[in-house]
């Protein structure tokens, strides 16, 4: 796979056009298609993907993310995120756009 | 075409995840380790038509599947290939093609893309011409090499699924040096599953362990040296390793084959259990034989299991091994994997072995995939 690109505030990101990314009412979850291989997301992880989309850097993925989990501190919710895209990226889900 | 084995982080829950369309058995190789039926020839009509192909998606779909393979045979012999994978895409599959490479052309393959395949496995000999036209029975290397660039070129991911017999063994160095330099960025030296043509050809093809672990060091070297930019698939075949693979991550428990003419299959090898009926899709809905079929319900779950395995605490891991091997080497499907060294039949797969190190010194003819060829008694 890729190695991963160091997520830093004006980071954006689109998801692996070889993947498929798309709600599977079967698992009433999100899953992430590749070749040969099914990861069930869980709800946490899908919102994040979702904003994966090459319009929001990371900073303004941290505003829509608070926004949706009102409540958490906007700092926990910036380190969690930063730890799921350097994740995502190692594996290949996820490529950084400049 | 042997399959890459499939990594599901997704336990089934009951639902077929991954369905496998043999769309036919007929092929233009004659590859000495097919895993077709040696008998695929009397499939050559009664192939599911494109609305029976149909129906058979839309109901895996409905099913809760989510990868679909197109497979064979060589798939690309059907005319309506195209338009079967833009049905499953558009229906949410990931779609994938196992394919020789024989048949397909830069036409077809644009317009695959556009109908949404995803993903190719393309069947792979050697690097070296002489080699790969002699475990394929046909002059298809360049042909092959063409269709590999051209899939790269057009931006497809591919998996390079390299059988690994004593032939090609010692090419093995070379054949990841060339799929480096394809870009390949998935590698799988497949072990051969000695089942049909395979099983025929066994003496001649099973490499030795010296042959295997010399690879297997050759395998580290590469990994070593290429880093993350590409994964290369190989472990130690079942002969060798004492444990059964957990063949199908157990019998009808996430994987669903559908033969050219229609039957319903655990696994593509099951229709050799010659005790067990297929239930066929042109008499029954998806639901039913995935569901409620005896020949899916039989080997389902560990009720069916015989000592050693019923009592024995890897059988949540290996599920005792494949059904087809152990009726192709015990006689009784039944019955432990004998590739486990706690079979008590564990002694058919050393003999092979022995048999098949005897051989090395004294080379004999190979025995290709062929239209009249019959088991019992050698050419018709
Ligand atoms: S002959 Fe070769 S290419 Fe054709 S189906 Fe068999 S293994 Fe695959
Ligand atoms: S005895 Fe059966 S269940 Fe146990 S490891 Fe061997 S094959 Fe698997």
């Amino acid at each position: 796979m890729t190695s991963p690109t160091l997520p830093t505030p004006e980071h954006r990101y689109v998801i692996n056009p070889l993947f498929l990314f798309r709600w599977e009412a079967s698992q009433n979850a999100h899953v992430l298609l590749y070749p040969e291989g099914v990861v069930k997301l869980n709800a946490s992880a899908a919102s994040i993907l979702k904003l994966c989309n090459g319009t929001y850097n990371v900073t303004q993925m941290v505003d829509h993310l608070s926004e949706r989990y009102d409540g958490s501190p906007r700092e926990l919710i910036g380190q969690s995120l930063i730890k799921f895209l350097e994740a995502a990226d190692a594996k290949g889900w996820i490529n950084a756009v400049a | 075409m042997p399959k890459a084995g499939s990594t599901l982080s997704l336990d089934g829950e009951g639902k077929p995840l991954w369905v496998s369309l043999e769309l036919t058995y007929q092929c233009p190789l004659n590859c000495v380790f097919c895993s077709n039926p040696v008998d695929f020839d009397d499939y050559r009509e009664g192939e599911l038509s494109t609305e029976e192909w149909k129906r058979v998606i839309r109901e895996a779909r409905e099913l809760g599947a989510l990868q679909i393979g197109f497979t064979g045979g060589e798939p690309a012999l059907r005319k309506d290939l195209e338009e079967l994978i833009g049905y499953a895409d558009s229906l949410g599959f990931y779609t994938n093609l196992i394919s020789s490479g024989i048949g397909l052309t830069p036409t077809r393959l644009v317009e695959m893309k556009a109908r949404g395949l995803k993903h190719i496995q393309l069947g792979f000999q050697s690097c070296d011409e002489t080699t790969a036209n002699l475990m394929a029975g046909a002059d298809a290397f360049r042909r092959k090499l063409e269709i590999a660039r051209e899939i790269k070129a057009l931006g497809f991911p591919m998996v390079l699924n390299v059988p690994v017999t004593r032939h090609n063994l010692p090419q093995i160095p070379e054949i990841l040096n060339l799929a480096e330099s394809l870009g390949v960025e998935y590698i799988e030296l497949a072990n051969i599953q000695y089942y049909n043509w395979a099983l025929i050809n066994r003496d001649q093809l099973l490499p030795t362990r010296e042959q295997l672990e010399w690879a297997e060091a050759e395998v580290a070297r590469f990994r070593e040296r290429v880093g993350e930019r590409m994964t290369v698939y190989f472990v130690i075949p079942d002969y060798y390793d004492g444990r059964p693979k957990a063949c199908m991550n157990g019998w009808g428990a996430i994987h669903l084959t559908i033969a050219p003419d229609g039957s319903a299959l655990p696994c593509s090898q099951a229709r050799s259990i010659d005790t067990l009926s297929f239930p066929n899709v042109r008499d029954h809905s998806l639901a039913w034989l995935w569901q409620e079929s005896d020949t899916f319900n039989h080997f389902r779950g560990d009720s069916w299991m015989k000592e050693p395995c019923r009592s024995c605490d890897e059988k949540e891991k290996d599920f005792g091994g494949c059904r087809c091997q152990a009726l192709a080497l015990t006689g009784d499907a039944a019955n432990a994997d004998p590739a486990c060294s706690k079979s008590p039949h564990h002694s058919r797969i050393l003999d092979a072995i022995d048999r098949a190190a005897a051989t090395q010194d004294r080379p004999e003819a190979l025995i290709y995939r062929d239209a009249g060829f019959n088991c019992e008694g050698g050419e018709r």
